[in-house]
């Protein structure tokens, strides 16, 4: 608390809330699968720190904190002003306000860092991912101070946070690069001849290139003659600058990365690979553990050339090496991540090593206790990113809000939920917006995906949008199940963007008869008063037979749904009809539906009294009105209201912070012009105008923060 | 069936005439009774009919539903029973006498909601543009007194040009017939109100008599003296839908509850609301069956209020948590914002929420929340309705807007209401409770049964900064004696430790907490002194 105003306030109230949340602590021990944890388990005996401070936030400071409290070290939390009960704060011995939410002077902030180290006597720090994980210069204080770093040396980080630098260091380690000609390509033969020894197919790009321009592949020698001469027109043109370059070009490629882990005593083992293709905008979004296209052969070499390199820069801590992969299982060296990665926990579930025990135990100067030998490989492990955003604009665009209801999947089998946030969490504009690493783990591929998809199923998270629905439809999509992915996958699957679960004629009718189910259920016990007599029961008047017309999507379905005596609904749809037993709790935030013998994991998220259900089916959240045949002849006679015209003004996308504002009321635009630039959860976004004309009004500053569908700006 | 057995009485008793002339009576009596029996269904059938296909026709075209329509959409299937089908108006002046409708101008009975008695009576705008004649007047008198000796809600549908100007005073008698109904009924019957057309001129004052106004956006209006008079009288330009449409009295006059969409909308909503209210003030509030567990924790809540006391919240998202399955019926969401009040169920049981709003105004009290929470309240309150109240609240609104437009006299409306009320009072304060507005927001002194306190909670006469600058008036190391001030009033303690407050409760059992009171609270019993009425200052 070492920057807030009403210091004292916070305090007190913090006081208050920590006396009931004494037993939180243990409860969010517990949470930690350490039954995983069988490949060396810890050891109660080692010595090692009394005190760590972990410089980071979110799901990685908790995933941290749990490893800390099992080996018996105290944590010191930092946090921004706004991330003051967060759950790495609650959960840590001690916790340091370190600043505003802004990460430059929060989180970024070395000095107010080293100064909590000091404070609070922390004897290592963990540093986690992002932030200040892979800042040479942080790690150098550290060094200095006598502070022990958990993670690599500074050498380590800069040397391979180069990536012209690490290229090189792997190349002298005899590592795989993705060959190419370095100098500057004189001719259309020259082209050739370097086209030949590098080996078919090439990519040959402009120097100055960008955007896909002045690049050609040519996988022979005629098409390597004409690449040349197009692309250098291409450059020539559209760079002034017509310099070209030959490399090797990786067609369909893989992202596999290999986990290795060092120590002070020069060993390192390497622990498998993760394959990390399903990716948008280079950001993960599906890993798993081991990969399907990896064979025995491939990952040793792998392995062995990630451990020379790590070797050969005196790696001491947990690392990945990346690579790329062909088709043809050819590998070249990407870049090497210094640090622990957000995917660990899938290579934790296949191999039973804590990754975060070993980073400790290693920075503590303890040699690996590990042979490359004791590392196992088993079962499979698939990570699911569980991210704040809206899978359907462009495979994700950030939201924002409060998770007024949140229920992890953890109590289904072999289930791990990596996560910072809990119920009443708010996700804001500031951090990362991811909300959780959905871990599970199979025997077999098919049994952690099935895990998967349970488990996504069964995820509650209320009150911001998420990308779940995005996540459940990979994971039955028939190139993903059978392993045929690469770093294109996304667009390659859907080439016009994400549209939501396509469903089948069957997989609608189980929904269209669910939806009556649930509203039948509603209406039931909507006249089931137990202080009250009810007439229509007095009367024998009690219906138990309705007729719909239910909506979905626009396509309207007549739909007859009638409960009978044996306790089942039968919904009958155009001659087809459906057995559901009645035992609809409609509060609950999970229903098991059972159509005839398939039974369908839904959420009820929300209903009303026009007959709008919004239920979750199949990942994807459905708006499905139903109305009675009564209502929806009446309803024939309501007119349509005009909508609102959006194509006049400039609405904000998102909740963010509006960065530039380039235009201002008067000036003219033409359609597709910048307008403005917001900026939410690191990521710019250019609003263009909408169309061409003259601006009537700008509603937004710079600095501004804003909601979304906002009017930013106005055009006449 | 009467007239048969009645002809065949007849007929009987003159068995000893003539042959000849008891064929020709026994004729023509058939003949009458055959006619009889035709008239009747002609008459109710051109009572069904209304003002006729033309006219029906052009309602649907406006996206209006007819009376009958209305009547169905609202009712449980085949449950309406209507009165007075055959009742036509007695004028005889300008042609009237010429112009009849079976049923007249309006369709009134009785019919179930969701198995549940009401009364209904629904303006049929296809005869006489749904002009209010006396004979309209008297079938729905009919019914309300009918709905108060049965006791059981009257719902109105009102979709009416005004008074039947060809009747003269007659119609206005009828109007005051109708307002005297809706005063005696006030407090004995839930009365509802549902604008799905015109409603001007004097008609305006039974909906404002009822308990609930509600409204059809684009189609509804209500004002006293429509534009064409506004524009002659005060040279003011205005349209319908700004004089008095569904937004103008949702936002500004504060005059109706709440606006639906389309009729459809409104009446399967206006299904839901009713569930909510108990059949008269001698039922309790009803029970729904309930499906969310009583005793759940709530997690979210622990975070809801911010750790820095000058950031707002949502005092929705505290509301929603507690009650059964998120479902909130808010009552005026869109006027006097900064108070929340509405209905939802706990553990099954109708309740009524009053709440500050944080994120509006900083949740203080005005003259629009004062008022608004006021109503709500005494309705409550009449129909035995248990109020939880959330309290956040830093005051009332200063300035001289205020001070002229009588806050003084607004405030104590509310004040009012929370005194007399009878009912289970349970109140949590989940952050400030400053000065007189501590008191008037249903506190311990008010007969508050249950009060709580959240570990945000301040309770004092007023923010550190502002008690500090008339505490130490003129020193300078102001902030030292701010920060006491906060260390002293900034938290639950002053209040709990002189029994102002029950308990500091962890905000994740609130919900808990309160459906457990409710089931004590549900025998509670008080009155207050016998009194004609008492004299809220209105």
């Amino acid at each position: 608390m070492l920057i807030l105003g009403t210091t004292s306030n916070v305090k007190l109230i913090s006081k208050i809330f920590r006396s009931f949340n004494g037993s939180l602590q243990k409860e969010y021990g517990r949470r930690l699968l350490s039954s995983f944890y069988t490949t060396d388990p810890i050891n109660k005996n080692e010595k090692t720190f009394d005190k760590i401070l972990i410089a980071n936030r979110g799901e990685i400071a908790c995933r941290v904190i749990k490893t800390a409290k099992l080996m018996g070290i105290k944590t010191v939390a930092v946090h921004s002003t706004v991330d003051s009960s967060a759950l790495h704060v609650k959960m840590a011995d001690e916790a340091v306000c370190i600043g505003p939410p802004a990460t430059r002077e929060s989180y970024l902030n070395m000095d107010k860092i080293l100064s909590v180290i000091k404070q609070t006597g922390s004897q290592a720090v963990h540093p986690g991912y992002g932030f200040l994980s892979e800042n040479a210069e942080f790690v150098t204080i550290l060094e200095r101070e006598g502070v022990a770093f958990i993670g690599p040396s500074a050498h380590a980080i800069s040397g391979m946070g180069d990536k012209i630098e690490s290229k090189k260091v792997a190349k002298e380690a005899g590592v795989h690069v993705i060959p190419g000609f370095d100098g500057v390509v004189v001719d259309e033969d020259h082209c050739i001849q370097i086209a030949r020894d590098i080996g078919y197919p090439v990519m040959i790009k402009a120097s100055a290139g960008g955007g896909g321009k002045g690049m050609r592949i040519a996988w022979n020698d005629a098409e390597a003659r004409e690449g040349f001469r197009l692309s250098k027109q291409e450059a020539a043109s559209s760079f002034g600058d017509d310099r070209m370059l030959v490399e090797k070009f990786v067609d369909n490629p893989r992202h596999i990365e290999i986990q290795i882990l060092g120590d002070k005593q020069g060993n390192v083992i390497y622990l498998n690979e993760r394959e990390c293709s399903i990716q948008r905008r280079n950001q993960k979004v599906i890993e798993e553990a081991p990969s399907t296209f990896i064979d025995p052969a491939t990952r040793m070499a792998m392995g062995q050339q990630a451990v020379t390199l790590a070797k050969k820069i005196g790696y001491c801590s947990a690392g990945t090496v990346e690579f790329l992969v062909d088709s043809k299982k050819n590998f070249y060296f990407l870049e090497m991540n210094t640090r622990l990665q957000v995917e660990h926990p899938i290579t934790e579930m296949i191999t039973g090593v804590d990754l975060v025990h070993q980073m400790i135990r290693v920075a503590k100067g303890y040699p690996l206790n590990l042979k490359q030998s004791d590392v196992p490989l088993r079962g499979w492990a698939i990570e699911c990113r569980v991210y704040a955003e809206d899978p359907f604009k462009n495979f994700g665009m950030p939201s924002i809000g409060r998770l007024h209801q949140y229920i992890e999947p953890t109590f289904i089998p072999n289930v791990r939920c990596d996560s910072g946030i809990e119920e009443g969490s708010e996700i804001s504009i500031y951090y990362d917006p991811m909300i959780c690493k959905l871990a599970c783990h199979g025997l077999t591929r098919q049994e952690a995906l099935n895990t998967s998809v349970e488990a996504l199923d069964s995820y509650v998270i209320r009150g911001v949008t998420h990308n779940i629905p995005l996540l459940r439809d990979i994971l039955t999509e028939r190139r993903f199940v059978e392993g045929d992915i690469n770093t294109k996958y996304l667009p390659e699957v859907y080439p016009n963007g994400f549209l939501g679960k396509q469903l089948t004629s069957l997989e609608k009718e189980h929904l269209i008869s669910i939806a009556g189910c649930l509203w039948a259920t509603n209406e039931l016990r909507s006249q089931n008063f137990s202080n009250e007599k009810n007439i229509n029961i007095m009367l024998n008047n009690n219906v138990q037979e309705w007729v719909l017309s239910i909506d979905v999507g626009g396509n309207k379905t007549a739909c007859q749904i009638k409960l009978d005596e044996d306790g089942h609904f039968k919904s009958s749809i155009e001659g087809k009809s459906y057995r559901i037993p009645n035992a609809f709790n409609l509060a609950s935030p999970v229903i098991k539906a059972k159509v005839d013998d398939e039974t369908h994991i839904i959420q009820l998220i929300s209903k009303n009294a026009n007959g709008n259900f919004r239920i979750r089916y199949k990942g994807t959240p459905f708006t499905v009105n139903i109305l009675t045949k009564k209502s929806e002849n009446y309803k024939a006679h309501m007119l349509e209201k005009p909508k609102v015209d959006v194509s006049k003004v400039v609405l904000s996308p998102m909740p963010g912070v509006v960065k530039s504002v380039n235009v201002k009321a008067g000036d003219s635009v033409s359609e597709g012009q910048e307008v403005l630039v917001i900026e939410a959860m690191k990521m710019q976004n250019k609003l263009t105008a909408t169309a061409t004309g003259t601006v009537k009004s700008v509603n937004c500053r710079s600095g501004d923060t804003v909601e979304e569908g906002a009017v930013l700006v106005e055009l006449e | 069936m009467l007239n048969i057995l009645r002809s065949r009485c007849i007929s009987q008793s003159h068995f000893l005439a003539s042959r000849v002339q008891k064929q020709l009576r026994l004729s023509s009596s058939i003949e009458h009774t055959l006619r009889v029996r035709k008239d009747i269904d002609h008459q109710r059938e051109l009572s069904r009919q209304g003002g006729g296909p033309k006219r029906i026709d052009s309602q649907h075209k406006k996206g209006k539903l007819t009376a009958r329509e209305r009547i169905d959409l609202l009712c449980d299937d085949n449950s309406f029973v209507e009165y007075d089908a055959f009742a036509e108006h007695t004028c005889t002046d300008f042609g009237m006498d010429k112009e009849k409708y079976p049923g007249d101008s309006v369709v009134t009975g009785h019919g179930l909601i969701r198995g549940r008695l009401a009364y209904i009576f629904s303006q049929d705008f296809t005869v006489f543009g749904g002009s209010l004649s006396s004979i309209h007047a008297k079938k729905i008198c009919k019914i309300m007194d009918e709905a108060m000796t049965v006791g059981a809600p009257v719902i109105g549908l009102n979709d009416s040009g005004g008074a039947r100007i060809q009747e003269g005073v007659e119609s206005l008698a009828g109007y005051a017939d109708i307002f005297l109904r809706n005063v005696m009924a006030s407090g004995v019957v839930p009365q509802i109100s549902l604008i799905m057309g015109p409603c001007a001129g004097g008609a305006v004052y039974s909906p404002a008599l009822t308990d609930f106004t509600f409204m059809v956006k684009d189609s509804s209006y209500l004002f006293i003296t429509g534009p064409d008079v506004v524009k002659s009288v005060t040279n003011e330009d205005v349209t319908f839908e700004e004089l008095g449409g569904a937004k103008t009295h949702t936002t500004i006059s504060g005059v109706a509850h709440k606006a639906f969409e389309n009729d459809v909308e409104a009446l399967l909503q206006l299904r839901d609301f009713m569930g909510f209210l108990p059949r008269s003030n001698k039922d309790p509030a009803p029970i729904m069956v309930p499906s969310d567990p009583w005793n759940r924790d709530v997690p979210g809540l622990d975070a809801v209020v911010p750790l820095e006391s000058t950031t707002a919240y949502d005092m929705l998202d505290v509301i929603n948590s507690v009650v059964d399955e998120r479902e909130f019926f808010e009552i005026m969401p869109t006027s006097g914002k900064n108070i929340i009040v509405g209905f939802a169920r706990m553990n099954g049981r109708s309740v009524g929420i009053v709440a500050n709003q944080p994120k509006v105004a900083a949740g203080c009290l005005d003259i629009d929340s004062s008022v608004k929470g006021a109503r709500f309240v005494r309705f409550c309150d009449s129909f035995n309705i248990p109020i939880i109240t959330f309290v956040d609240v830093p005051g009332f609104l200063p300035g001289t807007a205020q001070e002229y437009g009588g806050i003084i006299r607004h405030g104590a409306k509310l004040l009012y209401a929370f005194a007399e009320a009878t009912v289970p009072k349970i109140t949590v304060i989940t952050r400030k409770a400053y000065g007189g507005a501590y008191d008037v927001m249903s506190s311990k002194h008010l007969r508050g049964d249950k009060n709580y306190a959240w570990p945000t909670a301040e309770i004092a006469v007023m923010g550190g900064k502002g008690a500090v600058s008339i505490l130490y008036r003129g020193k300078s190391n102001v902030e030292q004696y701010e920060e006491e001030y906060i260390r002293k009033f900034g938290n639950p303690f002053p209040a709990a430790v002189r029994g102002f407050v029950d308990d500091i409760i962890e905000p994740r059992t609130t919900r808990r907490r309160i459906c457990e009171d409710l089931n004590v609270l549900a025998s509670k019993s008080q009155s207050n002194p016998w009194k004609k009425h008492g004299n809220i200052p209105l």
